[in-house]
């Protein structure tokens, strides 16, 4: 079948008939195990044409990235190998070549970028060092060359004032700078394939947005061709000009982007582009207004102190949060987006007494002010969802216990009582009784977040916080814990803080949505109102920069304001500017601007 | 860095001085009467009496601690009750002696040390990551009694390579500092060895490779660099042991240092003396944690001292 599905899309692409750099033959990857070997991708076929983009798409555990390292010949040694198959780049069958004739080709003629910006790159060199290695380790150039060409390869990336940045360390750029410099190392030698695994997973959306134009245009310049690992399908749909669905090891399916989206013939891809969370699906008009308040926040104010000088006394701040004010009506789902370090998550930890602010908070009728240390009542009305599920369960305990100590901490029931509780959450949340006495390794990613959600219910707690609490998942997982917390919600009564990145996630669940930026809230209103008609240009501009999974749209033009970006560090002592909401009609609240 | 370095010498003169009254009021506390160790057995009441009174040991217990602090704020470390020679003057005559045998070992313990560390964790899994760990195991369990006495045996005695004992040239300082130093080697092989496995297993390995360098150079540019900053750490709180083990080894090899001194003067009873060494010894410590906390920001950018 497969080699039917690469003769079909050889024959699409006849017209222009591109030479292939790179192809891909029958490619099996295994892993020697104390079992004995086992296949971790199987006969996986594609050719890659000179500039042109193909996405391979997929969950965790397709084996997308075990391909792109074996392309790299990077497979973790000595478990991981390449067990059947062909690759070649060129005329040069990779696979066959010797350690040091591959060295040769890495980095020169296949390039790769990787997913965390903040770990690729060596802490303690210099961008300039990293820089010029990797041009050093493949042309013989005097010292001056070899700089200029570092420098070139920064402008190519759009970072302003390169010569300054080559003495820059990694940990003085932000993310997104962090991925250029990524970037700028992959494509300084001009590679045949530039091999880019998740490049914009772990970036705000803004950010992410940056990154692809980038990668967009240097591909158009340079002609290089580009395999773009990914699971997110809008990113897909915007980038690839053939795509490559892989599940558990095997393609399932491969052809033209338009094709795989508009008609896809497997059910798996119908599956997968199904569950994609996408903009404009969400639906009820949500919780009357009229409905009793079980959160509010006034005046919410988080403050870190920053120490210095020669006293180590608190010279500035980071004003984490800002002057928030918001209340989360029963059965409500309301949401808070934003940017990383925008101080949503910082307002769940105040909520939850974890941190220590200023102003009023106020759940299920129980009140906490500035100072106070919550009590145990006050605690039990709320209870949080984390967004990594394996972390956020103790690993040496059984997933019953864990479900079942927050009745023990706060003396709820007899310990048969406890029991029966534990069991009848279980099967609320979709898991089964006798898995109980198991440990939290036993269980998939989903399932550890049913985990999770299960016991947040226990203490029947009014409010939840999902902080990212669907990130970390697939999208069919994702899709399904979601559709479970919709459920429960209607079922227990409670109202969600649900605290995310993801525009469409935050779209398809909520209520109502508070957009933040730099500690403060720039615009508050129901769904409709804010993904409908978004006043500010700070929401307008993070609803553009959302991946739309639809490979037929033509991108909205997408600028990021110029100049410094505004910091929440302040000289203590000086208070941030708060910018008071406007009531533009309806409940519509938007931050003045000008 | 001058405000930070400010702050922690003021800091470590609060350690010192709280050093210096524990051991102070621990010292006389002992059962052992140092007068009576200067009178002699023989001494008649009348003249221990006496002596108790010159030195003023008759005094409240806090008067005396007053005392030695006044004198020590000028830099007067006090007389050694028997040797009638001032304790900065004993101290200042043998510490160099000492300061040159830490100096080996430290140098003896990174050699060593980190390449095994190095070798084990670039090998991980194999037999010669299995004998390095358990020498290194042997090496932290050895006594160093033991292994001073079974170095001298086989190379000073038997070979012939070194001196057995004494203190003078290069080849005196090989022995004692391999003796001091033993330990400490095998500790940092294993935390060099564990640190160097998870910085091989980190992102920017991955890049450093994927650029088509050498496994030379992203062994030595890359992953050494960043293994190492953990280790350095240690290299402050390694004073601190060593001043256990120079009593020991200096000792064994007749070695002139500040170690004996003290050695001596705790048979003797001769408070002064061990008040001085003792301080000495705790400001070396505090000193090299102090340094290697200055060395670190120099490797690691991302590390700024405040």
């Amino acid at each position: 079948m497969n080699a039917a599905v690469t003769k079909l899309s050889g024959a699409e692409r006849a017209p222009d008939t591109k030479p292939s750099v790179l192809s891909v033959e029958e490619l099996e990857i295994s892993v020697r195990t104390s079992e004995g070997p086992r296949v971790l991708v199987q006969d996986l076929s594609f050719d890659l044409a000179r500039g042109e983009t193909l996405a391979i798409a997929g969950e965790s555990g397709s084996g997308k990235s075990l391909t792109s390292l074996a392309i790299m010949g990077l497979l973790p040694p000595p478990a991981v190998h390449v067990s059947g198959g062909r690759i070649r780049l060129g005329e040069a069958d990779l696979l066959s070549l010797s350690e040091r004739r591959m060295r040769a080709l890495r980095g020169a003629r296949v390039a790769m970028i990787f997913q965390e910006p903040m770990t690729s790159l060596n802490p303690v060199l210099t961008i300039g060092r990293q820089l010029i290695e990797a041009i050093e380790a493949h042309e013989t150039l005097s010292r001056r060359e070899v700089r200029a060409r570092a420098i070139e390869a920064l402008r190519a990336v759009r970072m302003s004032q390169p010569e300054a940045r080559l003495k820059q360390y990694p940990h003085e750029l932000s993310g997104g700078m962090r991925q250029r410099v990524m970037i700028a190392m992959a494509i300084a030698l001009r590679p045949d394939v530039l091999i880019a695994d998740e490049p914009t997973t772990a970036l705000d959306v803004t950010v992410q947005r940056e990154v692809l134009e980038l990668l967009r245009d240097l591909q158009r310049d340079l002609g290089t061709a580009v395999i773009l690992i990914t699971h997110d399908m809008g990113v897909v749909a915007e980038m690839a000009d053939r795509v490559v669905v892989m599940q558990a090891g095997r393609m399932v399916e491969q052809g033209p982007v338009q094709e795989i989206f508009a008609a896809p013939k497997e059910p798996y891809t119908r599956a997968l582009l199904a569950a994609v969370p996408r903009m404009g699906r969400g639906e009820g008009a949500g919780a009357p207004s009229t409905a009793v308040p079980v959160a509010r926040v006034e005046g919410l104010r988080v403050r870190f102190d920053i120490r210095g000088g020669i006293l180590n006394r608190p010279i500035h701040a980071v004003h984490a949060v800002a002057g928030v004010s918001f209340e989360i009506r029963a059965g409500e789902t309301f949401s808070l987006v934003g940017e990383s370090g925008c101080g949503k998550s910082t307002i769940a930890k105040a909520l939850t007494g974890l941190v220590p602010f200023e102003g009023l908070l106020e759940v299920a009728g129980r009140k906490l002010e500035s100072g106070q240390r919550p009590e145990k009542a006050f605690r039990r009305g709320v209870q949080m969802i984390f967004q990594d599920p394996m972390a956020s369960l103790d690993p040496r305990m059984r997933v019953g216990d864990l479900v079942a100590e927050p009745l023990v901490i706060h003396g709820i029931g007899s310990a048969h009582e406890q029991r029966a509780e534990v069991e009848t959450l279980f099967e609320r949340v979709g898991l089964e009784r006798d898995q109980l006495d198991r440990y939290p390794h036993e269980f998939s990613g989903g399932q550890r977040q049913r985990i999770c959600i299960a016991r947040a219910l226990a203490l029947r707690p009014r409010l939840i916080i999902a902080d990212e609490s669907v990130s970390a998942l697939d999208v069919s997982v994702q899709a399904r814990v979601l559709e479970l917390l919709k459920t429960l919600k209607a079922e227990f009564g409670i109202a969600y803080l649900f605290i995310s990145h993801d525009m469409a996630v935050v779209e398809n669940v909520s209520d109502r949505v508070a957009v933040m930026r730099l500690g403060q809230i720039v615009e508050m209103g129901t769904r409709a109102q804010l993904f409908g008609d978004p006043r500010h240009p700070y929401t307008r501009q993070l609803i553009a920069a959302v991946p739309v999974p639809d490979p037929t749209r033509v991108l909205p033009p997408f600028s990021r304001p110029q100049g410094e970006v505004p910091s929440p560090v302040l000289r203590r002592g000086t208070e941030p500017q708060i910018e008071a909401l406007a009531d533009i009609g309806g409940g519509h609240m938007v931050a003045s601007f000008e | 860095m001058a405000a930070y370095v400010f702050r922690r010498l003021i800091v470590s003169v609060l350690i010192l001085l709280g050093v210096s009254f524990i051991t102070f009021f621990l010292l006389y506390a002992l059962p052992a009467d140092p007068v009576r160790q200067i009178a002699g057995r023989s001494a008649t009441a009348q003249t221990v009496e006496n002596i108790r009174q010159q030195l003023g040991l008759d005094q409240p217990l806090l008067v005396q601690y007053w005392r030695y602090l006044t004198g020590l704020v000028q830099g007067d470390l006090g007389r050694s009750y028997l040797q009638r020679t001032d304790v900065g003057t004993l101290i200042a005559a043998r510490l160099p002696a000492s300061l040159l045998l830490m100096a080996g070992a430290i140098g003896c313990e990174l050699v060593l040390g980190l390449t095994m560390g190095v070798i084990a964790a670039l090998k991980r899994g194999t037999a010669t990551d299995q004998s390095l760990m358990i020498a290194s195991f042997v090496g932290v369990s050895a006594p160093q009694f033991v292994v001073g006495l079974l170095l001298l045996y086989v190379f000073a005695v038997q070979l012939g390579w070194f001196p057995i004992g004494g203190y003078g040239t290069w080849a005196h300082l090989v022995l004692p500092s391999l003796t001091l130093g033993i330990m400490g080697s095998g500790w940092y092989s294993r935390m060099m060895r564990s640190s160097m496995v998870d910085v091989l297993r980190a992102d920017y390995i991955r890049t450093a490779r994927a650029k088509g360098l050498t496994r030379r150079r992203v062994i030595l540019r890359h992953a050494l660099p960043n293994a190492i900053l953990p280790v350095i750490a240690m290299i402050g709180i390694d004073i601190g042991i060593f001043m256990g083990g120079i009593v020991v080894v200096e000792s064994v090899f007749g070695w002139p240092g500040i170690g004996q001194l003290a050695w001596q003067a705790i048979q003797r009873v001769d408070i002064p003396i061990i008040m001085g060494v003792t301080l000495v010894s705790a400001c070396a410590i505090v000193l090299g944690n102090l340094l290697a906390d200055l060395v670190t920001p120099l490797i690691d950018p991302r590390i700024k001292l405040r």
